[in-house]
């Protein structure tokens, strides 16, 4: 339910963009969600409606908009670019949950295949980022 | 939008304290007094949290001997309570490997652990800053709302040197110090008296350098019955406890 914590961030940022912005609701919401983190879209999406719940009159008939990132990888020393998907097969499930909980964890258990340096740069697809949120006025 | 940073300061919204604890240099004693003074104010009855964000090097699970326990996953993560304090830290994610992280990394894993632990209703959190005044630093300053630093040196030139620059920047970002603690003290110096004096932060007490605390590392029963833990919980009865 680490998920729960991920979509509290969500409500909170768009009750906050609705007062920033005068909204009367929020209509819709797009989140762009990061390979890496391996969130579990279906108890985030739980997660979240039950969370809007708790505010009916800002998130009456709120769309959810989900965008899919791959997660992507390059070196820093030998600039090779790999796709983290690739490197997931040869994780344990511990592993992968350290990775899922905290995602820079993926520097201590991920190496480039190319010269073996944790010293990478996670180019896209790391978490959560909300794409645009909308409202009435 | 980053959907973290709303979540912050809601997290620590029922904490009454919290206490940064830091000094710029490594090896001057932060994460033995960050652990101490937890344990200090869990046994005189507060509840406590402690963070360890030296990521690259923690060791607060070490000085208290704390292993094999894990947060638990409850809409976030609720960190385990041992020795009646709330103790979360990458080890939980790391385990007993290396975390090679650069300043962005640091930043976001940072970020991250302040959006998923829920530390609920506590008198004092008690931050283990790591070395330096970079990535976390400007962080903790940034996202966590009524955050004091309790600045720690130690009377060598080198040690005072950055604790110096460690406090002209807090001051200019007008966040809250709590004072200066004189660690490792083994003869009267006047570097310390001048410091405090020059930038106007009160002096808190000094803790003598304790040959025999090596031996308490680990143990959280015979680390209370060091001269170093008296010379601590002095410092703790006059000038935090009675701060609040």
């Amino acid at each position: 339910m680490h998920e729960w914590a991920l979509a509290e961030g969500v409500m909170r940022t768009a009750l906050q963009v609705k007062d920033q912005e005068g909204l009367k609701n929020i209509t819709a919401i797009r989140i762009r969600v990061g390979e890496l983190q391996q969130i579990d879209l279906e108890v985030f999406e739980f997660g979240l409606k039950a969370l809007f719940q708790t505010r009916p009159e800002c998130f009456k008939n709120t769309t959810i908009e989900f965008e899919k990132e791959e997660a992507m990888l390059t070196c820093r020393v030998c600039g090779k670019s790999w796709a983290y998907r690739d490197t997931l097969s040869h994780l344990d499930r511990e592993t992968s949950e350290s990775i899922h909980f905290l995602p820079e964890t993926v520097h201590v258990y991920v190496r480039c295949p190319e010269c073996q340096s944790p010293d990478f740069e996670i180019t896209k697809g790391r978490s959560l980022w909300i794409e645009w949120i909308r409202g009435e006025k | 939008m980053d959907p973290r940073l709303e979540i912050i300061p809601h997290r620590v919204e029922n904490v009454s304290q919290v206490i940064a604890v830091a000094g710029g240099k490594g090896g001057i004693g932060k994460s033995t007094v960050s652990a101490t003074l937890a344990l200090i104010l869990a046994q005189s009855g507060y509840r406590v949290g402690l963070l360890d964000l030296d990521f690259c090097g923690p060791s607060d699970h070490v000085i208290l001997g704390i292993k094999d326990i894990a947060p638990i996953e409850d809409k976030g993560l609720i960190p385990p309570e041992i020795h009646g304090i709330r103790f979360m830290s990458i080890v939980y994610f790391a385990k007993d490997q290396p975390s090679p992280l650069r300043g962005v990394d640091i930043s976001n894993a940072l970020i991250e652990l302040f959006t998923i632990t829920r530390w609920e209703v506590l008198d004092y959190l008690i931050i283990d800053m790591p070395p330096g005044m970079g990535d976390a630093t400007l962080d903790v300053v940034r996202f966590i709302p009524k955050i004091r630093f309790l600045i720690l040196t130690t009377p060598s030139k080198v040690a005072v040197e950055t604790v110096r620059k460690l406090v002209f920047m807090l001051k200019e970002l007008k966040i809250p110090i709590l004072g200066i603690i004189e660690n490792m003290k083994s003869a009267e110096s006047p570097l310390v008296s001048s410091l405090v004096h020059e930038m106007e932060v009160p002096y808190l007490g000094a803790i003598a350098f304790d040959s025999t605390l090596e031996r308490a590392i680990g143990d959280s029963k015979t680390l209370l019955r060091t001269n170093f833990t008296k010379d601590l919980k002095k410092i703790v009865t006059t000038h935090l406890v009675s701060n609040k």
